[in-house]
């Protein structure tokens, strides 16, 4: 199945882009979209647990992602 | 009626922002303006560009507003922030908080700034006299919120 990843801010300028499709086997979690992202060049500078949202909820590592998600690997806000 | 609880690119009105929570039940109303600020941990900064995870963003504040309510009762507020470019002095946060009362409508305001500060997927990248930019991570170097006027 696929995902849709956004990045954003320092994030999306570390992996070069700001939304990427990562492919993952049914049952995967949020932990396993970023062990998808690690792989990738630039990922070397997102920290060890990133703040994650999944459909634009807040989730954690042992969230599961279903096809067609929108997984958002959000860096530390800065609002306001 | 639903809050207010935008986005927007253009300047933040206050005066459309107090009118939005002005009832005759209240005897208070607070405006709260986050500027673009000229020092950030020391350094110059000539302006910030503010971008977001905008759906997310636009729910989270409607959550805060929501929740606003309902900590706060009969409270009426307004919460806009801008995205873009913003030079100093030009505001990148607004909320508006109405209640019966002075005292409920201090604690509201302080409320909503920190719950926005902490949980809405906003992001600001610092432009500094010497031309370089830099995204502010509060939580990983020794700065502050370079708007908001106060120390997290």
């Amino acid at each position: 199945m696929s995902v849709t990843v956004l990045l954003f801010a320092s994030y999306a300028d570390a992996l070069g882009t700001s939304s990427l499709a990562v492919d993952l086997p049914s049952n995967a979690t949020v932990a396993d979209v970023l062990a998808e992202l690690r792989a990738r060049p630039g990922a070397e500078r997102l920290p060890p647990s990133p703040l994650v949202a999944v459909n634009q909820r807040y989730a954690t590592a042992g969230s599961a992602v279903r096809a067609g998600d929108e997984v958002a690997v959000i860096p530390p806000v800065a609002g306001g | 009626m639903t809050p207010v609880a935008r986005l927007t690119r253009d300047p933040i009105d206050p005066t459309a922002l107090l009118a939005s929570v002005a009832r005759p039940r209240h005897g208070a109303i607070l405006l709260f303006l986050g500027v673009v600020r000229e020092v950030n941990d020391g350094r110059p900064v000539t302006g910030i560009e503010y971008s977001a995870y905008e759906a997310m963003a636009l729910r989270e504040l409607a959550a805060i507003a929501d929740e606003t309510l309902a900590r706060f009762d009969a409270t009426d507020v307004a919460i806009e922030h801008r995205l873009g470019e913003l030079a100093l002095e030009e505001a990148s946060v607004g909320i508006a908080v109405a209640h019966a009362h002075r005292g409920v409508a201090y604690d509201a305001s302080r409320w909503v700034i920190e719950e926005l500060k902490r949980r809405v997927p906003i992001w600001k990248r610092e432009q500094y006299v010497d031309g370089t930019r830099e995204w502010v991570d509060p939580t990983g170097r020794p700065t502050e919120a370079a708007v908001g006027g106060e120390r997290r």
